[in-house]
Protein backbone atom coordinates (compact mmCIF):
# COMPACT_ATOMS: atom_id res chain seq x y z
CA UNK A 1 0.00 0.00 0.00
CA UNK A 2 2.59 2.16 0.65
CA UNK A 3 6.48 2.69 0.50
CA UNK A 4 7.14 5.80 3.65
CA UNK A 5 8.12 3.82 6.72
CA UNK A 6 6.65 6.06 9.95
CA UNK A 7 9.14 7.16 12.59
CA UNK A 8 6.94 6.25 15.64
CA UNK A 9 3.84 4.28 15.89
CA UNK A 10 0.67 4.75 18.06
CA UNK A 11 -2.50 2.48 18.50
CA UNK A 12 -5.17 5.25 19.89
CA UNK A 13 -7.86 2.78 19.32
CA UNK A 14 -10.11 2.58 22.52
CA UNK A 15 -8.85 6.05 23.12
CA UNK A 16 -11.61 8.80 23.04
CA UNK A 17 -11.82 12.15 21.69
CA UNK A 18 -10.10 14.64 22.09
CA UNK A 19 -7.47 12.51 24.34
CA UNK A 20 -6.38 10.68 21.02
CA UNK A 21 -5.59 13.70 20.05
CA UNK A 22 -3.70 14.94 22.96
CA UNK A 23 -1.36 11.81 22.88
CA UNK A 24 -1.09 12.27 19.02
CA UNK A 25 0.52 15.89 19.76
CA UNK A 26 2.76 14.84 22.76
CA UNK A 27 4.31 12.31 20.83
CA UNK A 28 4.69 14.86 18.00
CA UNK A 29 6.54 17.50 20.03
CA UNK A 30 8.75 15.01 21.26
CA UNK A 31 9.76 14.19 17.04
CA UNK A 32 11.90 16.71 14.34
CA UNK A 33 10.13 18.49 11.81
CA UNK A 34 9.65 15.77 8.78
CA UNK A 35 9.57 12.58 10.71
CA UNK A 36 6.50 10.83 9.98
CA UNK A 37 4.13 9.22 12.72
CA UNK A 38 1.42 6.63 12.45
CA UNK A 39 -1.69 6.56 14.73
CA UNK A 40 -4.40 4.17 14.35
CA UNK A 41 -7.72 5.71 15.67
CA UNK A 42 -11.23 4.09 15.77
CA UNK A 43 -13.43 5.01 12.73
CA UNK A 44 -15.94 7.59 13.18
CA UNK A 45 -15.47 10.24 15.35
CA UNK A 46 -11.95 9.83 16.04
CA UNK A 47 -11.06 9.26 12.45
CA UNK A 48 -12.69 12.82 11.33
CA UNK A 49 -11.29 14.81 14.25
CA UNK A 50 -7.73 13.27 14.73
CA UNK A 51 -6.76 14.66 11.38
CA UNK A 52 -8.41 17.37 11.40
CA UNK A 53 -6.62 18.51 14.49
CA UNK A 54 -3.27 17.61 12.75
CA UNK A 55 -3.39 20.07 10.23
CA UNK A 56 -5.12 23.08 12.45
CA UNK A 57 -2.27 22.40 14.54
CA UNK A 58 0.21 23.18 11.07
CA UNK A 59 1.37 18.99 10.46
CA UNK A 60 0.43 17.19 7.05
CA UNK A 61 -1.90 14.74 7.08
CA UNK A 62 0.68 12.60 4.69
CA UNK A 63 -2.24 9.63 4.11
CA UNK A 64 -5.55 7.96 5.59
CA UNK A 65 -5.84 4.32 5.65
CA UNK A 66 -9.14 2.45 6.84
CA UNK A 67 -8.10 -0.97 8.26
CA UNK A 68 -10.34 -3.89 8.98
CA UNK A 69 -10.69 -2.48 12.97
CA UNK A 70 -9.94 1.37 12.69
CA UNK A 71 -8.53 4.11 10.47
CA UNK A 72 -4.27 4.58 10.03
CA UNK A 73 -3.25 8.38 9.66
CA UNK A 74 0.05 8.95 8.64
CA UNK A 75 1.49 12.22 9.66
CA UNK A 76 4.40 14.40 8.87
CA UNK A 77 5.69 16.30 12.09
CA UNK A 78 5.83 20.00 10.50
CA UNK B 1 13.31 17.92 21.62
CA UNK B 2 13.17 15.94 25.44
CA UNK B 3 9.51 16.93 27.00
CA UNK B 4 8.19 15.84 30.61
CA UNK B 5 6.99 12.16 30.52
CA UNK B 6 3.50 13.07 31.77
CA UNK B 7 1.47 10.77 33.75
CA UNK B 8 -2.15 9.49 32.48
CA UNK B 9 -3.46 11.36 35.12
CA UNK B 10 -1.69 14.25 33.85
CA UNK B 11 -2.34 14.11 30.41
CA UNK B 12 -6.39 13.38 30.79
CA UNK B 13 -5.91 16.75 33.75
CA UNK B 14 -4.83 19.50 31.77
CA UNK B 15 -5.87 18.05 28.08
CA UNK B 16 -8.16 20.86 27.11
CA UNK B 17 -5.20 23.04 27.86
CA UNK B 18 -2.41 21.03 26.37
CA UNK B 19 -4.43 21.40 23.06
CA UNK B 20 -3.90 24.86 23.19
CA UNK B 21 -1.51 25.04 20.07
CA UNK B 22 0.30 27.95 22.11
CA UNK B 23 0.43 26.12 25.59
CA UNK B 24 0.91 21.82 24.32
CA UNK B 25 3.02 19.50 26.33
CA UNK B 26 6.11 21.83 26.12
CA UNK B 27 4.04 24.58 28.03
CA UNK B 28 2.61 22.60 30.31
CA UNK B 29 5.97 21.49 31.34
CA UNK B 30 6.83 25.16 31.63
CA UNK B 31 3.59 25.32 33.84
CA UNK B 32 4.34 22.55 36.30
CA UNK B 33 7.99 23.58 36.98
CA UNK B 34 6.78 27.14 37.13
CA UNK B 35 7.16 29.12 40.73
CA UNK B 36 4.36 31.53 41.49
CA UNK B 37 4.39 33.69 44.67
CA UNK B 38 0.84 35.29 45.55
CA UNK B 39 0.67 38.39 47.59
CA UNK B 40 -2.73 37.85 49.63
CA UNK B 41 -4.71 35.23 49.60
CA UNK B 42 -7.93 37.30 49.63
CA UNK B 43 -10.71 38.56 47.27
CA UNK B 44 -7.98 38.88 44.01
CA UNK B 45 -5.45 36.41 45.84
CA UNK B 46 -7.81 33.41 45.54
CA UNK B 47 -9.44 33.61 42.05
CA UNK B 48 -5.20 33.77 41.32
CA UNK B 49 -4.13 31.41 42.93
CA UNK B 50 -7.21 28.70 42.20
CA UNK B 51 -6.22 29.14 38.24
CA UNK B 52 -2.80 29.21 39.07
CA UNK B 53 -3.14 25.36 40.91
CA UNK B 54 -5.58 24.43 38.44
CA UNK B 55 -3.67 24.93 35.51
CA UNK B 56 -0.79 23.15 36.98
CA UNK B 57 1.35 25.81 37.97
CA UNK B 58 3.64 23.39 40.10
CA UNK B 59 4.65 25.52 43.08
CA UNK B 60 2.89 28.03 44.58
CA UNK B 61 3.93 30.52 47.36
CA UNK B 62 0.97 32.16 49.26
CA UNK B 63 1.67 35.33 51.50
CA UNK B 64 -0.46 36.16 54.52
CA UNK B 65 -0.90 36.88 57.86
CA UNK B 66 -4.59 37.31 58.42
CA UNK B 67 -6.90 35.12 59.85
CA UNK B 68 -10.47 34.17 57.98
CA UNK B 69 -13.26 36.12 58.48
CA UNK B 70 -16.66 35.66 57.95
CA UNK B 71 -17.04 39.06 56.20
CA UNK B 72 -13.88 37.68 53.98
CA UNK B 73 -16.37 34.89 52.71
CA UNK B 74 -18.03 36.98 50.44
CA UNK B 75 -15.87 37.20 47.38
CA UNK B 76 -12.35 35.54 49.17
CA UNK B 77 -13.26 31.78 47.43
CA UNK B 78 -10.70 30.05 48.72
CA UNK B 79 -12.29 29.24 51.98
CA UNK B 80 -15.24 28.84 53.42
CA UNK B 81 -17.50 28.21 56.42
CA UNK B 82 -15.61 25.75 57.93
CA UNK B 83 -11.79 27.53 57.69
CA UNK B 84 -13.52 30.63 60.00
CA UNK B 85 -10.44 32.16 62.68
CA UNK B 86 -7.98 29.76 60.46
CA UNK B 87 -4.77 31.45 59.16
CA UNK B 88 -5.52 32.01 55.29
CA UNK B 89 -2.33 30.87 54.15
CA UNK B 90 -2.91 27.22 55.52
CA UNK B 91 -6.54 27.56 54.32
CA UNK B 92 -5.07 28.28 50.81
CA UNK B 93 -2.83 25.75 50.91
CA UNK B 94 -5.14 23.15 51.68
CA UNK B 95 -7.74 24.36 49.05
CA UNK B 96 -5.14 24.61 46.24
CA UNK B 97 -3.51 21.13 46.75
CA UNK B 98 -6.94 19.34 47.24
CA UNK B 99 -8.05 20.76 43.77
CA UNK B 100 -4.65 19.27 41.92
CA UNK B 101 -1.59 17.29 44.06
CA UNK B 102 0.73 17.85 41.05
CA UNK B 103 0.82 21.54 42.92
CA UNK B 104 3.35 22.63 46.24
CA UNK B 105 1.84 25.30 47.83
CA UNK B 106 4.30 26.75 50.30
CA UNK B 107 2.37 29.68 53.13
CA UNK B 108 4.16 32.43 54.55
CA UNK B 109 1.61 33.32 57.62
CA UNK B 110 4.18 36.60 58.12
CA UNK B 111 3.79 40.20 57.04
CA UNK B 112 6.00 41.48 54.29
CA UNK B 113 8.33 43.88 55.05
CA UNK B 114 11.81 45.27 53.91
CA UNK B 115 13.55 42.44 55.69
CA UNK B 116 12.26 39.37 54.31
CA UNK B 117 10.37 40.53 51.25
CA UNK B 118 13.60 39.76 48.95
CA UNK B 119 14.28 36.28 50.46
CA UNK B 120 10.82 35.32 49.96
CA UNK B 121 10.37 36.41 46.08
CA UNK B 122 13.79 35.16 45.71
CA UNK B 123 12.48 31.56 45.34
CA UNK B 124 9.97 32.98 42.48
CA UNK B 125 9.66 33.38 38.75
CA UNK B 126 6.90 35.40 38.81
CA UNK B 127 5.15 37.51 41.76
CA UNK B 128 1.20 38.25 41.97
CA UNK B 129 -0.08 41.29 44.30
CA UNK B 130 -3.15 41.06 45.83
CA UNK B 131 -3.05 43.12 48.34
CA UNK B 132 -5.25 46.05 49.30
CA UNK B 133 -3.08 48.26 51.15
CA UNK B 134 -0.48 50.58 49.75
CA UNK B 135 2.53 49.55 52.44
CA UNK B 136 2.63 46.38 50.71
CA UNK B 137 1.97 47.75 47.24
CA UNK B 138 5.12 49.84 47.49
CA UNK B 139 7.07 47.34 48.97
CA UNK B 140 6.41 44.61 46.38
CA UNK B 141 6.85 46.54 43.82
CA UNK B 142 10.08 47.91 44.67
CA UNK B 143 11.34 44.39 45.95
CA UNK B 144 10.28 43.25 42.40
CA UNK B 145 12.11 45.79 40.62
CA UNK B 146 15.11 45.45 42.58
CA UNK B 147 15.06 41.52 41.85
CA UNK B 148 13.98 41.96 38.48
CA UNK B 149 10.71 39.90 38.88
CA UNK B 150 8.31 40.06 36.30
CA UNK B 151 5.16 41.30 38.75
CA UNK B 152 1.59 41.12 38.07
CA UNK B 153 -0.45 44.07 39.66
CA UNK B 154 -4.20 44.78 40.04
CA UNK B 155 -6.37 46.74 42.58
CA UNK B 156 -10.44 46.26 43.12
CA UNK B 157 -12.77 48.63 44.56
CA UNK B 158 -16.61 48.77 44.42
CA UNK B 159 -17.41 47.07 40.78
CA UNK B 160 -13.88 48.74 39.25
CA UNK B 161 -10.41 47.30 38.79
CA UNK B 162 -6.95 47.75 37.03
CA UNK B 163 -4.64 45.57 36.23
CA UNK B 164 -1.39 45.91 34.91
CA UNK B 165 2.12 43.72 34.45
CA UNK B 166 5.55 44.90 35.48
CA UNK B 167 8.22 43.39 33.95
CA UNK B 168 11.40 45.56 34.87
CA UNK B 169 13.14 47.30 32.60
CA UNK B 170 10.79 46.55 29.93
CA UNK B 171 8.11 49.35 30.77
CA UNK B 172 7.06 51.39 33.72
CA UNK B 173 6.84 50.04 37.32
CA UNK B 174 4.04 50.88 39.86
CA UNK B 175 6.26 54.15 41.23
CA UNK B 176 6.38 54.85 37.66
CA UNK B 177 2.21 55.72 37.73
CA UNK B 178 2.39 56.43 41.07
CA UNK B 179 5.42 57.73 42.44
CA UNK B 180 4.41 57.68 46.30
CA UNK B 181 1.50 56.55 48.44
CA UNK B 182 -1.67 58.99 48.63
CA UNK B 183 -2.09 60.85 51.98
CA UNK B 184 -3.63 58.64 54.58
CA UNK B 185 -7.34 58.30 54.66
CA UNK B 186 -7.06 59.94 51.03
CA UNK B 187 -8.23 56.44 48.77
CA UNK B 188 -11.51 54.41 50.12
CA UNK B 189 -10.70 50.37 51.19
CA UNK B 190 -12.37 47.80 50.18
CA UNK B 191 -13.55 47.79 53.75
CA UNK B 192 -15.35 51.46 53.75
CA UNK B 193 -16.70 51.55 49.61
CA UNK B 194 -17.67 47.96 49.52
CA UNK B 195 -16.65 45.75 46.54
CA UNK B 196 -18.54 43.04 44.75
CA UNK B 197 -17.42 39.66 45.08
CA UNK B 198 -17.29 39.02 41.26
CA UNK B 199 -15.19 41.77 40.58
CA UNK B 200 -12.88 40.26 42.46
CA UNK B 201 -13.10 36.99 40.47
CA UNK B 202 -13.10 39.13 36.88
CA UNK B 203 -9.60 41.35 38.08
CA UNK B 204 -7.62 38.09 39.50
CA UNK B 205 -9.08 35.91 36.63
CA UNK B 206 -7.02 38.34 34.47
CA UNK B 207 -4.38 38.54 36.89
CA UNK B 208 -3.92 34.39 36.71
CA UNK B 209 -3.84 35.33 32.65
CA UNK B 210 -1.32 37.07 32.60
CA UNK B 211 0.88 35.22 34.92
CA UNK B 212 0.21 31.78 32.64
CA UNK B 213 1.26 34.00 29.55
CA UNK B 214 4.17 35.68 31.42
CA UNK B 215 5.37 31.38 32.10
CA UNK B 216 4.62 30.43 28.71
CA UNK B 217 6.08 33.33 27.09
CA UNK B 218 2.89 33.92 24.84
CA UNK B 219 0.60 36.79 24.06
CA UNK B 220 1.22 40.38 25.01
CA UNK B 221 0.80 41.11 28.84
CA UNK B 222 -0.07 44.37 29.93
CA UNK B 223 3.69 46.14 30.31
CA UNK B 224 3.32 49.71 30.05
CA UNK B 225 -0.38 49.44 29.97
CA UNK B 226 -3.38 49.30 32.76
CA UNK B 227 -6.50 47.44 32.22
CA UNK B 228 -9.34 49.50 33.72
CA UNK B 229 -12.34 46.98 34.36
CA UNK B 230 -15.79 48.62 34.68
CA UNK B 231 -18.39 45.92 35.99
CA UNK B 232 -21.09 48.39 36.03
CA UNK B 233 -20.94 49.90 32.93
CA UNK B 234 -19.67 46.38 31.86
CA UNK B 235 -16.91 47.46 29.52
CA UNK B 236 -13.14 47.44 29.57
CA UNK B 237 -10.05 50.05 28.48
CA UNK B 238 -6.84 50.05 28.23
CA UNK B 239 -4.39 53.17 28.90
CA UNK B 240 -0.94 53.45 27.88
CA UNK B 241 1.49 54.29 30.27
CA UNK B 242 5.36 55.01 30.14
CA UNK B 243 8.72 54.59 32.37
CA UNK B 244 9.24 57.38 34.41
CA UNK B 245 12.96 58.13 33.52
CA UNK B 246 12.70 60.13 36.83
CA UNK B 247 11.30 56.84 38.64
CA UNK B 248 12.64 56.92 42.24
CA UNK B 249 13.28 53.17 41.68
CA UNK B 250 13.74 51.80 37.86
CA UNK B 251 14.22 55.34 36.90
CA UNK B 252 18.25 56.11 35.20
CA UNK B 253 19.33 57.76 38.16
CA UNK B 254 17.10 55.64 41.32
CA UNK B 255 16.69 58.40 44.33
CA UNK B 256 15.16 54.93 46.87
CA UNK B 257 18.25 53.66 47.85
CA UNK B 258 16.49 50.52 49.44
CA UNK B 259 13.26 48.91 50.98
CA UNK B 260 10.72 51.79 52.33
CA UNK B 261 8.04 50.07 54.96
CA UNK B 262 5.31 52.57 54.75
CA UNK B 263 3.61 51.50 57.65
CA UNK B 264 3.54 54.66 59.92
CA UNK B 265 2.98 56.91 56.67
CA UNK B 266 0.09 55.23 55.36
CA UNK B 267 -1.03 54.88 59.04
CA UNK B 268 -4.98 53.63 57.94
CA UNK B 269 -6.72 51.62 59.94
CA UNK B 270 -7.32 49.14 56.96
CA UNK B 271 -3.82 48.86 56.29
CA UNK B 272 -2.47 48.68 60.11
CA UNK B 273 -4.41 45.57 59.75
CA UNK B 274 -2.89 44.74 56.24
CA UNK B 275 -5.61 43.12 54.56
CA UNK B 276 -5.13 41.23 51.41
CA UNK B 277 -8.08 41.89 48.73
Amino acid sequence: MTVLKPDKCIDLRGTPCPLNWVKTKLRLEEMEPGMLLEVVVDDGAPARNVPRSVETEGHRVVETTRLPDGVRVLIERC
Amino acid sequence: MAVTAFTEEQIERYSRQIILPEVGGIGQAKLLAARVLVVGAGGLGSPVALYLAAAGVGSIGIVDSDCVDISNLQRQILHGTADLGRQKCFSAKEALESINPDVVVTPYPVRLTSSNILEIISDYDVVVDGSDNFPTRYLVNDACVLAAKPLCHAGILRFEGQVTTIIPGQGPCYRCLYPEPPPPGLMPSCQEAGVLGATAGVVGAIQATEVLKLILEIGDCLVGRILIYDGLAMSLRVVRVERDAACPICGDSPTLAGLVDYEHFCGLAAAEEQEYE
